[in-house]
């Protein structure tokens, strides 16, 4: 799950981490008693959006009056900011952060990510703050610094002095980023999240050191047992039919092409929508439906993908193990009478019950193509898609 | 033979009593020597009853007491998974398998841990398959976990995928063309998880009973490269490679919370080309797993 940079400074002020002063505004009008009540005479206007490059995109501006305040903000409210992250359509503003200015001496960066292959605690920091941080591991490698840290001794002194000393903090500040960094391992570990950013953190003109854009994900595994975090969620920045897909515990991912998918097993759907693009289409989604799907889930699941405007055909892939082929089946019939389903729909079934289920469409009287395996399936499908 | 588990394994069950490890004990139970390999089952609260015959012991370590039992499978829910798999390793057993999904990663993280400081203490190292796996089998000998029996045939292929249902795909494909497996071993699809391709691929190469091998692997993390590597070196046997997600779009979770395209080296066609350079066959086409497999014998 992600949250706003608002709400990611929100969690490491919780655990010490020095941000700038800032006040969320839910309205363009918000904006200049926001700044008055921060003081001061430049503050910083900046687009809330979970997408990555606002500055960019022109959704990060520095304003030095109240009467710019007023015009970055409503310039900035309801714009369609586009970024590399969030695709050609935009994303919608509907947040700002209205900051007090920071006096930048030097921008570093720093994050907490867990690490696969060790298994443990990745912590890695740059001089290179305020950039693409790929940018700099594929352009300047040698200029990120990690430690691995042992999440049952914790971040050593150690560590921290190594990255503090390896990115360049002077010596008097030192003590400061070393403590930053301490906090934010804390913080990563505390809240379950699978990825803690601060890019830039700073160095001021004072020496002080300051995390000035933040950014979280977190573990949704872990959600259960953090309220505080799953309250930061919002809705409107999350895709329609990944949060309807959800609440009846499918995963699904849209995509971009019009072939829609319906599987069972996060690999075996991957592999199908591999096997769509091997035969020229592309898949209009992700989706499994999980072990113990019913009827009620796979009528959900069609529902779903029909929303899709773009959708022109449905491929359902099942290996029936524990699920069974005749249970499915019922569902997808089921299904595909509720909806009234009018797209070219190609079902393969393999596994426990196969012929059973296999019967069940074809006495069904609907118009659904049968096929044997996932490439006869795939080949169908961008058949029937092209001619339809 | 075959690898890591057989028809004489003891296989203690931890979540016996709940709707899912009730569920799958019978099916493991009724799957060739299964009723006499289910030998315990493991609740605090009901210690002393049994569940259809089988009985329930307060801890794992009272049911190995108990039946000499050296394996342990999980169906405990999410949020005490992680102390189940603590309970097993500490009793010192062989091998733990973990079906449950949905762990939070802190919890692995911390129990990996716990795993390697215990062996480097000079502890006893168990192993850790899954979590968020189906288990494994060894066709008409034994099945711990919950894939369909039925689709196996006893025979030479070894089958390694984080996927179960691509697991099943393989083994439905082999088993059709007349091609058995030595064992299929789920590992699972969490990113922090126990055994990985490359322990795998090991016991398959040292297992005379296993004439080739297919791999199964998705997108994100290193450990198909790193499999692949070490098999360029070492691996005796022919190696059918898949990875599943070269469609996927990257920074986006596909239902495995491990199968994230995080930066370059971990995208399917990445791994696919490392796998091909180290002399794996590998296929695009997961419908031709089998067949591929069958021509390099």
């Amino acid at each position: 799950m992600k949250i706003h940079e608002y709400q990611a400074k929100e969690v490491l002020r919780r655990f010490g981490v020095v941000t700038p002063r800032g006040v969320p505004c839910f309205a363009a009008e918000e904006a200049v008693a926001a700044a008055q009540s921060l003081g001061g005479s430049v503050w910083v206007v900046k687009a809330q959006i979970h997408a990555g490059g606002r500055g960019k995109g022109g959704g990060v501006k520095v304003a030095k009056s109240l009467d710019e305040v007023k015009q970055f903000a409503s310039q900035i409210m309801g714009m369609q900011l586009i970024t590399h992250q969030t695709g050609p359509e935009g994303q919608k503003v509907r947040r700002l952060l209205i900051e007090e200015g920071a006096d930048i001496r030097k921008e570093y960066y720093v994050a907490a990510l867990t690490d696969r292959a060790t298994q443990k605690v990745v912590m890695m920091a740059s001089s290179e703050g305020g950039m693409d941080i790929e940018e700099v591991a594929h352009n300047t490698p040698e200029k990120i610094i990690k430690v691995f840290i042992d999440p049952l001794v914790g971040m050593t002194d150690a560590q921290a002095k190594a990255l503090a000393v390896g990115i360049g903090v002077p010596e008097a500040s030192q003590a400061q980023a070393m403590d930053t960094f301490r906090k934010l391992y804390i913080c990563y570990m505390e809240t379950d999240a699978s990825l803690a950013e601060i890019n830039p953190l700073i160095l001021e003109g004072n020496g002080n050191i300051k995390a000035l854009d933040a950014k979280f994900n977190f573990d949704s595994n872990a959600l259960y047992r953090h309220e505080d975090i799953v309250a930061f969620r919002d809705l409107d920045e999350e895709d329609a039919a990944e949060i309807e897909a959800s609440k009846f515990d499918l995963s699904y991912v849209s995509l971009d092409g019009n072939i829609g998918c319906l599987v069972n097993g996060a690999g075996l759907a991957m592999a199908t929508m591999d096997v769509i693009k091997l035969y020229g289409a592309e898949p209009a989604n992700f989706l499994d439906v999980g072990g113990g799907a019913t009827t009620e889930k796979v009528t959900e699941a069609f529902k779903i993908m029909l929303r899709n405007p773009k959708v022109r055909g449905i491929l359902v892939n099942i290996f029936g193990g524990i699920m069974r082929c005749d249970t499915i089946a019922t569902g997808v019939v089921a299904a595909a009478r509720e909806v009234h389903l009018t797209v070219p729909l190609v079902v393969r079934m393999k596994g426990t019950n196969e012929d059973l289920g296999k019967q069940i469409l074809a006495e069904s009287g609907l118009p659904i193509i049968s096929a044997d395996s996932m490439a006869d399936a795939a080949q169908k499908i961008v058949a029937a898609v092209a001619g339809h | 033979m075959s690898i890591l588990i057989n028809k004489d394994t003891k296989v203690i069950t931890q979540g016996i009593t709940g709707k899912t490890g009730q569920f799958h004990t019978r099916m493991c139970r009724d799957y060739a020597n299964g009723a006499n390999c289910f030998v315990a089952g493991v609740n605090p609260k009901k210690a002393g009853e049994d569940f259809e015959g089988i009985p329930i012991h307060a801890t794992v370590a009272d049911a190995k007491a108990a039946t000499g039992a050296s394996v342990s499978v999980i169906y405990v829910p999410p949020p005490g998974a992680a102390a189940a798999i603590w309970e097993a390793v500490d009793a010192d057993l062989d091998l733990v398998i973990c079906i449950t999904e949905g762990i939070p990663v802190r919890d692995m993280l911390m129990v990996r841990n716990k795993m390697k400081a215990k062996v480097a203490a000079g502890g006893k190292e168990t192993l850790l398959l899954g979590p968020n796996c189906p288990g494994l089998i060894t066709p008409d000998e034994i099945k711990i976990g919950i894939m369909p029996g039925h689709i196996h045939r006893k025979g030479r292929i070894g089958v390694v995928s984080r996927s179960g249902t691509l697991t099943y795909e393989a083994v439905g494909q082999l088993s059709e063309i007349g091609l058995g497996q030595s064992s299929a071993v789920g590992i699972g699809g969490d990113p922090i998880n126990g055994l990985k391709h490359i322990d795998v691929m090991r016991m398959f190469n040292d297992d005379p009973d296993t004439d080739a091998v297919i791999m199964i692997g998705e997108i994100g993390g290193p450990d198909e490269a790193e499999a692949a590597q070490w098999c360029k070196a070492n691996m005796k046997k022919p190696v059918v490679g898949f990875i599943a997600g070269v469609t996927a779009p990257p920074g986006k979770r596909m239902g495995h919370a491990g199968a994230l395209i995080s930066g370059g080296a971990d995208t399917a066609d990445a791994k696919l080309a490392i796998m091909e350079e180290c002399g794996f066959k590998v296929t695009r086409n997961p419908s031709e797993m089998g067949k591929l497999l069958k021509s390099l014998l």
